[in-house]
């Protein structure tokens, strides 16, 4: 198990900050620029790294234990999520609850960190983070009931078999679509919050780490790169079946699928506007919608 | 995969319109939806594809110039002229009215289940499809204020009645059916004239006003 379980995670922590510089990089193509370096990432980590960080007197414990908690929750997740059909996960009935609670205790560490500040500024951040990814959180679970009714089976390595694009079952299609809108939503991404904003107004996620500096916000970045790495890793586990047979061959086809799905991310932000917010429940809810209609004709079939 | 396969695909695109006609709010991408879904219907008496007569074919091209190009295009031209007011709010908002055209899936699903239908009369997915169609043309006429959209969605009903009929369209029903697209035709012709008399009469397409008439 070890031995398959170690390409998996081991891919997922070097190669998630790839992730960002993929989509900064798509994003740079689209606007006519060169973009920065594919190892900026790292470098920005490793900078924030060798910092020291600095607390505000108003914060407690609550707020330095945030970024670590919240990394290790979500790296907790990660080992969960298979990746490419090779097997190694702990695989017990019901792990999707599990995956998706780890990422809920992940993000409600940064809310009280964010709360803890004291500042009614990253409050407001916070209580638009919370209410937005709980709304996607039920086309998550929407989703995972989708494929394990079709796919009968409990496990996030049995439901994530690239079963969604089956031409027997056209409604799975809408799966993999459901996915990727909770996969904008969950990661702050364009079209329901901009990364890169620093117009204190629309800002949902990056309002929340204003206070954090030094190590601890490069655990909060190389955190949001992991959850990046397994959001894109579902969505692949959804939609790419196992092509060639050789497992590392499948390893390395679901590895390109990450990255196929983090330039998607890319594409989708270089051709839209971000949304109103009054417009972003709408767009969760029709996420809901669609994957309730997907979970219903798949339990009438 | 053959041909008779993409009818299922095709009745979920259908079902997927029929939610995005409920969560919109702009008059101009519900015309839009409209086109579509009139697209996607002109297909379904193709189904299955062997043996085609020519007057079904005749049918499916009169559908498709009238449902996916003659209404949106009467409409748009209805939308330019009376320059709406598009902040018309609905009874029912976006969210339940999605809420609702789910539960009329899941009815539809119930009632396949139960009604004493001729095996093999409706394709899978057809009869489900036809009658959500049909409920969300009534959630729009019901639950929307605006004179246009509730066209629409007498148009969407209208949609649903006819998907119902497709597959009798073979045993020569076709004739009627055009025959009922000609009455679908001049009923959204007086209503584009009608939505001009209103705009006229109430500065709004927004129907509440009715409630405004005195002696």
């Amino acid at each position: 198990m070890a031995a398959m379980f170690l390409p998996r995670i081991l891919a997922a922590l070097v190669l998630a900050p790839l992730l960002f510089a993929v989509i900064n990089r798509v994003k740079a193509i689209f606007a006519g620029r060169q973009g920065k370096r594919l190892s900026q990432p790292y470098r920005d980590l490793l900078k924030l790294a060798r910092k020291g960080a600095v607390y505000s007197r108003t914060t407690t414990w609550i707020f330095k234990a945030g970024p670590v908690v919240s990394l290790a929750a979500i790296a907790a997740a990660l080992a969960l999520v298979p990746l490419g059909h090779l097997g190694g996960t702990a695989g017990f009935t019901g792990d999707f609850i599990l995956a998706v609670y780890l990422l809920a205790l992940a993000r409600a560490a940064v809310v009280l960190a964010a709360l803890d500040t004291g500042s009614s500024f990253e409050g407001m951040g916070a209580s638009r983070e919370a209410a937005f990814s709980a709304l996607a959180e039920p086309a998550l679970f929407l989703c995972f009931l989708v494929l394990a009714a079709s796919t009968h089976g409990s496990t996030l390595d049995a439901v994530l078999r690239g079963t969604a694009l089956s031409p027997t079952e056209p409604e799975l299609a809408l799966v993999p679509i459901t996915l990727f809108i909770v996969l904008l939503a969950e990661n702050s991404r364009i079209p329901v919050d901009d990364p890169n904003t620093h117009l204190e107004l629309t800002m949902i996620h990056e309002v929340m780490v204003l206070d954090h500096s030094g190590p601890d916000l490069a655990f909060i970045q190389y955190g949001a790169a992991l959850k990046l790495w397994l959001f894109c890793a579902v969505l692949t586990g959804a939609a790419l079946p196992p092509l060639f047979g050789n497992p590392w061959l499948d390893f390395a086809a679901s590895v390109a699928g990450v990255f196929a799905c983090a330039a998607l991310v890319g594409v989708v932000e270089s051709v839209m506007a971000r949304l109103r917010l009054p417009r972003v429940p709408k767009l969760l809810a029709l996420a809901c919608a669609c994957a309730a209609i997907a979970l219903i004709l798949t339990l009438w079939r | 995969m053959t041909v008779a396969a993409l009818f299922e695909p095709l009745m979920i695109a259908l079902i997927l319109t029929n939610l995005a006609l409920l969560v919109t709010s702009r008059t101009g991408v519900l015309i839009r939806l409209m086109a579509l879904q009139g697209a996607i219907l002109a297909f379904a008496p193709l189904f299955p594809p062997a043996g085609v007569p020519t007057h079904l074919a005749l049918l499916c091209l009169a559908v498709f110039a009238i449902k996916a190009v003659a209404f949106p295009r009467l409409l748009s031209r209805t939308l330019r002229r009376i320059d709406a007011d598009s902040r018309i709010e609905p009874y029912l908002g976006e969210g339940l009215s999605a809420a609702a055209g789910i539960g009329g899936l899941l009815f539809s699903l119930w009632l396949e289940g139960r009604l004493p239908v001729p095996p093999g009369l409706f394709a899978p997915l057809l009869f489900p499809a036809a009658l959500t169609t049909i409920f969300t043309g009534l959630i729009l006429v019901v639950t929307r204020k605006n004179a246009l959209t509730q066209v629409i969605g007498y148009l969407a009903a209208e949609n649903g009645i006819f998907l119902f009929g497709a597959p009798l369209s073979r045993q020569g029903s076709a004739w009627l059916e055009l025959s009922i697209l000609l009455d679908v035709f001049v009923g959204v012709f007086v209503m584009g004239i009608a939505i001009h008399h209103i705009n006229k009469t109430f500065e709004s397409i927004d129907v509440g006003r009715f409630c405004t008439l005195r002696d």
